[in-house]
């Protein structure tokens, strides 16, 4: 498994917002939308990150893609530390790591034909002479399956399926090797969501991309990605191949949120597991694990100390110490696999 | 094989496509709500006449607008002199369409000073924020806490009288108008989408600003320039009766009020028609300013 190339590396990455500052400028609440979060993602796998919104992922997103700086962590790209980059250096790594946006909306500038909007990339980026950029536009509609004759059209006369396509061609333009999709079909109709995302499975093949893709539910993800990371608050709770996560989930609230998929064989109907309460805010969290006030399984210690993600065995991390005889079981059975 | 899929998936999409509008219809839309706007449209009128006039106005006057004839002086209006004549007996009609070229030109003029100005400025302040934000804004905090026709005439003391410098005067006082306004477009639009992608696809900041902010605020730009082409004449006017104004002879509305001023009560005429001139001129840039304003919104767009 570890064979396997890293692309990106992310290691104790925070993001943290000041959202009230005292007369003196001391901040008084900080609010901890990233919190010490690392994983690693491979080449041309996609890596599912799933989480209720709030819970950080975009934020995440806009770290790798260098529209927030972290306020601690490292990126490791391919080797470099992105993190450790003077402003002017890290730009030019921008178009290695490209984002599609949430909402097609208002991801396209409404006063750009859409030619303009894929070409203009192409042209500050210097990837093509001018004369060649035509071509390779038309070729990038033809990839996302636009027709060549809509390319003088703005993004108002396209449906929302259809801008997201043109936000497709647009990441596409500049060759990237990472594009992180950020819940690229949650504002879509639901008839429509699967063909972006069998779009972008396609994608992934035939330009050979790596994915970092962002979903607040399990099952959005459960076709495209090959490994998942759950969040919760700012942090990572779990991280695992799907099938194992899927079917083997450790962190009660990876439990909690596969139990809401409904579920199509009866023969193991599942328990729904219902969470108590709603979301904490990430406005000054507690010390202790984000999830305690609402886990199933909490005890008095979940309080007290904020669990790490460790690896229990095979590339499976859990975060959360209280689940250690279950932890252990699967550990002994992954391990009896590998052998 | 992935081919097939993704032009399979089009036709799909085909169906869920809903063409709004064409682009050249957005022109259109606006134009229909305009031309219901019967107020909109005279202020448009009165606008294409004011520019006409501005243009061959000097070549149709009935009489030269600066010749003084001094036994034709103080004449009330009549079938040779339509508005009258002045103390000096030069013809009103005359001076008032002269006047026109002026007014406009100085009021279109400072507008563009000051929308240039005031792009940068609040450009900047808006896009960048912080220190620099708090500094340019804290000067044109500055700038409008004093009275603008103040600081207009405490400009013109300082440069001179003149057209051009007239220009700069009456621009500067309002720069921190469009500043602001700028400014304030630049916040709410750098929060979109568009403007992350564009910085994520490797633009400048330079590029940002010109390319995907700013023609997405021209709308709110053109409607403010618009109603601040009215200020600028009637600060035109003011500076002109305050005797700040054009060098004489030149005729110029606000000038021609100031100079007969003491004759209000006797000679009314001399002061109405270029009162009105000047009222007519005002009227109509902020009838259709507001027009457009109304047009362009779309919010207001039923
Ligand atoms: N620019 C910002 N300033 C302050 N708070 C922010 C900012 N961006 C995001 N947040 C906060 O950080 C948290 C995580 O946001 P986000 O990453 O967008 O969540 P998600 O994408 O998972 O829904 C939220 O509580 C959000 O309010
Ligand atoms: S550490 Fe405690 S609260 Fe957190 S997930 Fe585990 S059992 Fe639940
Ligand atoms: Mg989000």
């Amino acid at each position: 498994m570890d064979k396997r190339e890293v692309l990106l590396e992310v290691q104790n990455l925070s993001k943290f917002f000041t959202v009230n500052t005292s007369f003196f400028g001391r901040p008084i609440d900080v609010l901890k939308a990233v919190d010490n979060v690392s994983f690693k993602i491979y080449k041309g796998e996609a890596f599912g990150l799933v989480g209720e919104s709030g819970c950080g992922k975009s934020t995440i997103g806009k770290m790798l893609v260098n529209l927030y700086t972290p306020t601690s962590g490292k990126i490791i790209y391919d080797g470099v530390e992105l993190t450790a980059l003077k402003q002017k250096e890290r730009r030019k790594y921008c178009k290695e790591i490209q984002l599609i946006f949430q909402d097609p909306y208002a991801s396209l500038n409404p006063k750009m034909t859409i030619g303009d909007i894929i070409a203009e990339p192409i042209l500050i980026n210097k990837i093509l002479p001018k004369n060649e950029v035509e071509k390779r536009v038309n070729y990038l509609l033809d990839c996302v399956g636009l027709a060549n004759h809509q390319r003088n059209r703005y993004p108002h006369e396209f449906s929302g399926g259809q801008r997201q396509r043109v936000g497709i061609a647009r990441a596409l333009a500049v060759n990237p090797k990472l594009i992180v999709c950020d819940e690229p079909v949650s504002a879509l109709d639901v008839s429509i969501q699967a063909q972006v995302l069998n779009l972008l499975d396609d994608l992934k093949d035939e330009f050979g991309l790596t994915y970092l893709f962002i979903a607040h539910g399990l099952n959005v993800v459960k076709h495209i990605s090959d490994r998942v990371g759950v969040m919760y608050l700012g942090k990572l709770m779990e991280v695992a191949d799907k099938n194992e996560l899927y079917n083997h989930p450790l962190n009660p609230y990876t439990q909690a949120l596969l139990s809401a998929i409904p579920s199509v064989d009866i023969t193991h109907k599942k328990e729904r597991i219902i969470l108590k309460g709603d979301v904490p805010t990430p406005i000054n969290p507690p010390d202790g694990c984000r999830f305690a006030s609402r886990c199933f399984r909490a005890n008095d210690k979940c309080t007290e100390h904020c669990p790490e993600l460790k690896d229990i065995a095979n590339g499976h991390f859990v975060a959360c110490d209280f689940c250690g005889e279950i932890n252990t079981e699967r550990r002994i059975i992954l391990e009896n696999k590998q052998t | 094989m992935a081919k097939k899929k993704v032009l399979a998936a089009e036709g799909a999409d085909i169906q869920e496509a809903v063409v709004i509008e064409k682009p050249e219809s957005r022109f259109k839309a606006m134009w229909d709500t305009l031309k219901k706007n019967k107020a909109a449209l005279f202020g448009l009128f009165v606008i294409i006449i004011l520019v006409i006039i501005a243009i061959i106005g000097p070549y149709i006057t009935p009489y030269n607008p600066n010749k003084q004839i001094m036994n034709d002086a103080f004449q009330g209006p009549s079938a040779n002199h339509w508005f009258g004549t002045d103390n000096l007996g030069r013809d009103i009609f005359s001076r008032i369409i002269v006047g026109t070229r002026v007014s406009l030109f100085v009021g279109v003029a400072a507008v563009a000073f000051s929308l240039l100005i005031g792009t940068v400025l609040g450009s900047i302040a808006g896009y960048f924020g912080g220190k620099i934000d708090a500094v340019i804004m804290r000067i044109m905090d500055i700038m409008l806490s004093i009275p603008s026709i103040l600081l207009a005439i405490t400009l013109m003391a300082a440069l001179g009288k003149g057209i051009d410098k007239a220009i700069i005067a009456i621009g500067v006082v309002s720069i921190p108008e469009y500043a602001r306004i700028i400014r304030s477009s630049i916040l709410s639009t750098k929060e979109n989408d568009y403007v992350a992608a564009a910085k994520v696809l490797g633009n400048s900041d330079g590029r940002i600003i010109f390319h995907h902010i700013i023609p997405n605020v021209v709308s709110s730009i053109v409607v403010r320039a618009t109603l601040g082409i009215s200020t600028a004449i009637l600060d035109t006017a003011a500076l002109g009766f305050l005797g700040l104004g054009v060098q004489p002879p030149t005729a110029e509305w606000g000038d021609m009020l100031g100079r007969v001023r003491s004759m209000v009560l006797v000679h009314p005429y001399m002061l109405i028609f270029p009162g009105l001139a000047i009222t007519l001129a005002v009227l109509a840039f902020n009838l259709f300013g507001d027009g457009l304003r109304d047009a362009l919104d779309p919010k207001s767009r039923s």
